[in-house]
């Protein structure tokens, strides 16, 4: 087990250096600095002079990949590539645009973004699947057809509509809610309550359909009709037999997805004004700040093989004839 | 034989209609890829019509009439787009004085569609009114007859300007019009179903009457009744829009006095073009790559394996966010290269589509290795590979028809996402260019209107109820093409 994980650990190297070089191409190859600086300065303040000024405040004054005029190995860690991509392996991220240290921020920012995310994946996850066993015990009946039309409406509005939506009518028209805005501590939850609905009910229609769906494909097999044969009533047969073997290929689609809870939510966020990562990745993407979408992408690909290597792991949990090896 | 001659000669009909007529076509990137795509569609459905078993999941999927329906709006929405793909520069008229010159062109790009709703295009009021209104949403001081000025809501320039006293003679315009309305519809309506049933009558060889009952029995091959009642209310909406719209805003008019209904039906196509190209554009990458990685294995494998593992562990948005940066550096460095702001708005939506493609090709391409695992240890493909059949022909041969339904269901089911995934990215601030007419614009402008007092609602009801049908339909349908072609679904 232990040599399994060592092993998908180090599987994950090629992968995040493959991660980095792309992110360093599209970032200093595709436009220089130059161009950077002429994009972040704007086209008035053009001098060969300012630009570069702001290269040499943000730390790109130096060769992309190989610098002739340092000594020794300085040759290849004095240049912008060693400074900017390498120094991520050790989650060192440099400091923004604003000169804060993009670390301590992603620190700080990482609790609000949890607190809106946890409880949206965990009390989505239960109403999902309880409304997808309620459709699969109803199955092939009006129940189940108005459930799954149900869905696709739900499926069909844009994310974006159900947070105006809510905002409008749950704080505007209502006034029960502050309509944005975040605080520490046990204050949070009145800030946190409606992005956390809005948040779960968004999720219904593509979540509870894709569970009806893994059912449905469980419900049609041989174990299910022996468990019938028995005489055992359809609502143990559901919650005993068809959940335990459907939490497979649920585990699938639930484990890769937990770790990048901490990447927090973009729109929910942003429009709730929580200052959490999405926020923090909006923003830096609208000001153009590369450190910091530079910084959540290197994140974003280390959360995303931490899911995948969870996945796996969980399998062996649920599923006994799986051996890791 | 002469159906394809009818089609050579519309063809040249077009070509010699643009020809005289003065102006420049203007073929944008994005409009060249659509004309692809129609052309392959078309390509498809004539090499389908002879191979019965190829029609057979079609006829399946249109026999239900959910997606009957769905697939009625859905053509609505493709007609619209495509008259909004054919983009041209008017000729300017020659200025008086000079001598001779060169003929000048309009640096405004128009389409079709433009031509079509000239009068909702061109007729700006100046600012926020709300639909069907005959005065401006907010109070402005006027100088009255008198001399004396007064805050009052001023009067459109357009929207209800045929009215004299609009307090005592709106409500009964609005309901005459949208009276003679109801029975141009319904008699556009009825003709247009009755030449339609006459001529499945003659098809079928039996009376008109006879065909009728068919057909309101539910008694036909395909869902009739939900393919007319469907065209029955487009055609009823259209009809509003024609007997309202000429009239008034009907869906009101923005901040700058654009009819919201023009710049809704404008977004339609780049919804289409967003939710269809990044398919086209990805499709080759994910079969080719799927495929090989599944059929040789080995180092192809690992390497193909690596690569859509790097792609998506980034998350879509960054690397989408990234990429757009890029691209917006480049524009911002090289104005030159653009002749109009429409040339540069739709490159970037190319770009977009393009990045779109590559984060969104890996979930295929995963699915595409895995099915041709399996297929490559078939008996049929052995007897192939004993017989001495070369790689290349048993792939396209033997395993890429036998994959085709797992292509198709995922081109399908991605298409609503990718129109949703578009207004999230405009609000992000990484989607379409900001001058480009978009739902994912029109909800981001709409975001702040919501808190002015009284709330301007009208933009973002418009651009939800345009979306949400388009979505919808593309839902819908695309449940029942999986249905169809999916082989673990059971045919029921």
């Amino acid at each position: 087990m232990l040599a399994y994980i060592v092993r998908r650990s180090l599987y994950a190297i090629p992968i995040l250096i493959g991660v980095n070089l792309l992110t360093f191409w599209l970032f200093f190859v595709v436009n220089s600095p130059d161009d950077m600086a002429r994009m972040q300065l704007g086209m008035k303040h053009v001098t060969p002079e300012a630009i570069e000024r702001w290269k040499a405040d943000h730390g790109y004054d130096k060769p992309l990949l190989y610098n002739e005029k340092a000594e020794g190995t300085g040759k290849f860690t004095d240049t912008i590539f060693f400074d900017k991509s390498v120094r991520l392996f050790v989650f060192d991220f440099g400091t923004a645009d604003d000169g804060r240290d993009i670390g301590y921020d992603i620190r700080q920012r990482m609790w609000p973004s949890l607190a809106l995310a946890i409880p949206v994946f965990l009390i989505g996850l239960l109403v999902n699947i309880t409304f997808a066993l309620l459709m699969a015990f109803f199955r092939a009946t009006y129940v189940d057809y108005a459930g799954v039309v149900l869905c696709v409406i739900l499926m069909s509005i844009s994310a974006l509509f159900y947070i105006i939506g809510g905002q409008y009518l749950v704080s505007k028209l209502m006034h029960l809610v502050p309509i944005s805005g975040y605080d520490g501590g046990l204050s949070a939850f009145k800030f946190l309550i409606l992005p956390v609905v809005i948040g779960i009910i968004s999720g219904i229609g593509a979540g509870s359909r894709w569970y009806r769906t893994i059912f449905l494909e469980e419900v049609n097999k041989d174990y299910v009709r022996t468990a019938r044969a028995k005489g055992l009533p359809e609502r143990v047969v559901l919650f005993r037999h068809v959940l335990k073997n459907a939490m497979i290929p649920i585990l699938t689609g639930v484990v890769v997805t937990i770790p990048m809870l901490f990447m927090g939510s973009l729109i929910t966020e942003s429009f709730f004004g929580i200052p959490g990562l999405g926020s923090y990745t909006i923003d830096a993407i609208r000001a153009q700040d590369f450190g910091i979408v530079r910084a959540m992408v290197f994140l974003g690909s280390v959360l995303y093989i931490l899911g995948l290597l969870l996945t796996d792991l969980s399998y062996t949990l649920v599923d006994p004839r799986v051996r890791l090896s | 034989m002469t159906r394809h001659w009818r089609l050579i000669a519309l063809l040249a009909a077009i070509g010699l209609g643009l020809w005289l007529v003065p102006v420049k076509v203007v073929l944008l990137w994005t409009d060249a890829l659509v004309f692809l795509l129609v052309g392959v569609l078309t390509a498809f459905v004539i090499y389908m019509r002879g191979k019965p078993h190829l029609r057979a999941p079609w006829r399946q999927v249109i026999r239900r009439p959910l997606a009957a329906a769905s697939l009625v709006v859905l053509s609505a929405y493709v007609v619209v787009g495509l008259l909004d793909s054919v983009h041209f520069r008017q000729q300017l008229e020659p200025q008086a004085g000079a001598e001779n010159q060169q003929a000048q062109y309009s640096v405004e790009v128009l389409s079709l569609l433009d031509l079509l709703v000239t009068p909702l295009r061109t007729r700006l009021e100046k600012s926020y009114s709300a639909p069907l209104a005959a005065h401006l949403y907010s109070k402005e001081s006027v100088t009255l007859a008198d001399g004396s000025t007064a805050r009052i809501y001023p009067r459109l320039q357009y929207g209800g300007a045929h009215l004299d006293d609009p307090a005592t003679q709106r409500g009964k315009d609005i309901a005459q019009r949208s009276l003679s309305a109801l029975l141009l519809g319904l008699l556009a309506w009825t003709a247009l179903v009755a030449a339609w049933v006459a001529w499945l009558a003659r098809r079928h060889g039996h009376g008109f009457g006879t065909e009728l009952q068919t057909i309101l029995r539910g008694e036909a091959e395909l869902p009739w009744r939900s393919i007319f009642g469907t065209l029955g209310v487009l055609i009823l909406f259209v009809a509003i829009a024609l007997k309202l719209g000429i009239a008034y805003h009907l869906l009101g008019t923005d901040k700058v006095g654009n009819d919201v209904l023009y710049l809704s039906l404008k977004s339609i196509r780049t919804g289409l073009v967003i939710g269809t190209l990044t398919t086209l554009i990805m499709l080759p990458f994910a079969v080719l790559l799927g495929i090989m990685a599944g059929y040789f294995r080995g180092w192809v494998d690992d390497v193909i394996q690596y690569v859509y593992t790097t792609l998506s562990s980034i998350p879509g948005v960054l690397l989408i966010a990234a990429a757009i940066l890029s691209v917006q550096v480049y524009i911002a460095n090289n104005p030159e290269l653009f002749e109009t702001v429409v040339e540069r708005a739709d490159l970037r939506l190319l770009f977009l589509c393009m990045i779109l493609g590559i984060t969104s090709w890996t979930g295929l391409c995963r699915l595409l290795r895995g099915e041709t695992l399996k297929l490559r240890e078939m008996d049929y493909i052995q007897a192939a590979t004993a017989f001495g059949v070369g790689n290349f022909k048993i792939i396209t041969r033997h395993i890429l028809p036998n994959v085709m339904h797992i292509v198709l269901i995922s081109v399908v089911l991605d298409f609503s996402a990718l129109v949703l995934a578009e207004a999230v990215l405009s609000y992000v601030g990484v989607g379409v260019d900001p001058s480009m007419v978009s739902w994912g614009n029109m909800i981001n402008s709409a975001r702040l209107e919501m808190a002015r007092e009284p709330v301007v609602w009208w933009s973002l009801v418009a651009a939800f109820c345009f979306m949400f049908l388009l979505v919808l339909a593309a839902n819908l349908f695309s449940d029942a093409v999986r249905d169809a072609f999916d082989p673990r679904v059971g045919r029921g």
